[in-house]
């Protein structure tokens, strides 16, 4: 009984010695991975946030007005921003990449998963950027535009364009990442209905004295200035 | 002779058949069949009359017009000019059309006119305006005579204007032409002017079309070109001007072709303007500017609302392109009521060399910057309306030359702000 109890110990102690001799290389591979993923990550972080500032790209972000959020948000500059997150997204992709190699059967699918999902999160951040530069340049003409045509509550409308627009590139970088698809369908569907109604409403019942105002003062003052002379520029 | 590609095998063909003129008078034309007519002959008249022995022809640069203004020009004959003038022509005035577009683009319709001089290797050119509705057949000698006769490479127009009209061009194109270029030309943006066919050729091998814009406003970069180019350059004294409409809707793309060509035309002149220090008149022949002073009502109130309005509703767009004590004081100025109203020349002078600047470092979309600019113009011409309402024509003169004088001393301002860019 107790040579058993002690051949099943040996025999134990043998088969955790020789996993553990099995895994070691491997956890010794993984940890220089994570390393080695540290060090390129670093460097394609110094890399890219000098690129970020050659190309002004905090200037680009400003005429996103992506700036203004992350200085209401106390965060730190686009640049700063975006060269971390591609130093963090690359270091974890070669941790993982370590880890896949230590030969965990459930952690390589996910593992997988993540890699197949690193080109749409790409994607979407660069919709997103572009999405935000078009929804400041718009939102600004409308109100440029607005203003010299002497249209009343120019920001109102040039908030719309923005708004129309911030929502429309939303639903597409949430379409993109296959995030609650459905549920951001249906998000989407009521806000846009929502939207229109309320500026239906607002229109119709709350501008009826705005509306009474500009027909008024399209049409009474031209009948007035009719006799005034208009000044030509050039 | 690479310009000639753009031109259609129909008009090359009809080119080929004037052959070498002495004479071209462009005509570029969208819709002018009310006053075409009565133009070409003018036009006629005035070879007649001034140019009898020259070879001359009319082109006729058409963008689309619906209502057979091209037509009109080339079925005026010169028999109906004959008997006003009482003098023949010894030469064929050919009249030649051609349509460079479906909508009008003046920068093209410039185009194709001074690829046309060159084909035809025209010695002395003139543009003329089909809007013009006073224009006199001396005008064509007043424009050509210098270029034909006293070889001079461009011939600018002089008027006499309402005081109040031409605001734009007295109190922003004026004063920075002539701080920055230093020559006193008095109306650098004009739609008739007369140049040299070996100017023209210049001007047309320098491809300012080549950005792929329609060329607005090449008519100024025209006469920049020959100021940085060093070619002679006269003004003329045509007469009294008389647009057919009135419009001070038409702003926004007044400064486009004014303020947008002239910003824009900064950056590579830098060289040429940036050592200029004062002013110099050029030959004028007759008076440089003459006032007319006839009452005429203008709605205050709206500029100044239009103004206040402006400021207020582009706060966050006129912060990008203005300094903050530029900002701030137009801020302020904007919450005055009409009778302290009072946006000084220094203060305007620093606005457009701000708006200059911050064009050339393209702080946000160059062409929303020009937009920015309307509003605080109208707020600069309801305080030159203020200043000058029961002014003289003296008057009014000193109050530009005043503001032109601010203009050449806050050039170092625009050079500082220029150099910060680096």
């Amino acid at each position: 009984m107790r040579e058993m109890i002690i051949n099943e110990l040996s025999q134990a102690l043998h088969e955790i010695a020789r996993g553990f001799a099995h895994f070691l290389p491997r956890l010794i591979v993984m940890l220089i991975l994570a390393f080695a993923g540290w060090v390129i990550a670093y460097v394609v972080k110094a890399v890219l946030r000098s690129i970020l500032r050659l190309i002004k790209f905090d200037k680009l972000s400003e005429n996103a007005g992506a700036s203004q959020l992350l200085t209401k948000a106390a965060l730190p500059t686009a640049t700063e921003m975006l060269s971390r997150f591609v130093f963090w997204v690359t270091w974890i992709g070669f941790i993982l990449l370590g880890v896949s190699v230590l030969g965990i059967l459930g952690l390589q699918e996910h593992v997988a998963r993540f890699f197949l999902f690193l080109p749409r999160l790409f994607v979407a951040i660069f919709i997103l950027f572009v999405g935000l530069l078009a929804a400041s340049f718009f939102s600004r003409a409308a109100l440029l535009a607005a203003v010299n045509a002497n249209v009343p509550s120019p920001r109102v409308l040039s908030l719309a364009v923005r708004t129309i627009i911030i929502v429309f590139v939303l639903s597409i970088v949430f379409e993109e990442l296959g995030l609650a698809e459905q549920t951001m369908l249906v998000a989407f569907g009521i806000a846009f209905g929502a939207l229109m109604l309320g500026l239906a409403i607002a229109f119709g019942m709350g501008g009826r004295d705005l509306a009474r105002r500009f027909l008024e003062r399209k049409f009474v003052r031209a009948k007035k200035e009719e006799n005034e002379d208009e000044l030509s520029p050039l | 002779m690479a310009e000639e590609s753009f031109l259609t095998d129909d008009f090359l063909r009809q080119l080929i058949n004037v052959g070498e003129v002495d004479i071209l008078v462009g005509l570029p034309t969208h819709n002018n069949a009310k006053t075409i007519g009565s133009i070409v002959h003018t036009i006629q008249s005035g070879i007649l009359r001034g140019f009898p022995r020259e070879r001359a022809v009319i082109i006729n640069a058409d963008g689309g017009s619906r209502d057979g203004t091209p037509e009109l020009v080339t079925g005026v004959s010169i028999d109906d000019a004959r008997p006003a003038s009482k003098l023949y022509a010894l030469r064929t005035l050919h009249s030649v059309s051609t349509k460079y577009a479906s909508s009008p683009a003046s920068g093209v319709a410039f185009r194709t006119i001074l690829a046309a001089a060159e084909l035809l290797r025209a010695k002395a050119c003139v543009v003329m305006s089909p809007e013009s509705v006073n224009i006199e057949p001396e005008w064509i000698s007043k424009l050509l005579r210098p270029i034909y006769s006293d070889g001079f490479d461009l011939v600018t127009p002089t008027y006499r204007r309402h005081k109040f009209e031409g605001l734009l061009i007295t109190n922003l194109l004026y004063p920075m032409t002539r701080a920055l270029y230093g020559l006193r030309i008095r109306e650098a943006y004009s739609p008739e002017f007369g140049f040299s066919g070996r100017f023209g050729s210049h001007f047309l091998a320098q491809n300012a079309w080549q950005d792929g814009s329609d060329g607005a406003g090449a008519e100024l970069r025209f006469t920049l070109a020959a100021i940085t180019g060093r070619y002679r350059i006269c003004q003329s004294f045509l007469g009294e001007k008389i647009h057919i409409e009135r419009s001070a809707a038409n702003l926004v793309p007044a400064l486009r072709q004014t303020a947008g060509a002239l910003f824009s035309a900064l950056e590579p002149d830098f060289p040429a303007w940036s050592d200029v220090t004062g002013s110099q008149p050029p030959p004028t022949n007759g008076a440089d500017h003459e006032a007319l002073l006839d009452p005429l009502r203008v709605n205050r109130k709206r500029l100044r609302e239009m103004f206040s309005t402006g400021v207020a509703e582009l706060e966050s767009v006129l912060q990008s392109i203005l300094s903050p004590s530029t900002s701030a004081e137009l801020q302020r100025i904007a919450r005055l009521g009409e009778e302290e109203f009072h946006y000084s020349t220094e203060l305007w002078a620093r606005t457009v060399y701000e708006f200059a600047a911050s064009y050339q470092k393209s702080v946000i979309s160059r062409d929303h910057i020009i937009q920015a600019l309307a509003p605080l113009f109208r707020g600069r011409a309801l305080t030159f309306l203020l200043d000058n309402r029961n002014a003289s024509a003296e008057d009014v003169e000193n109050s530009i030359e005043g503001l032109c004088l601010e203009f050449e001393t806050l050039k170092p301002y625009l050079l500082q702000l220029w150099k910060s860019r680096e």
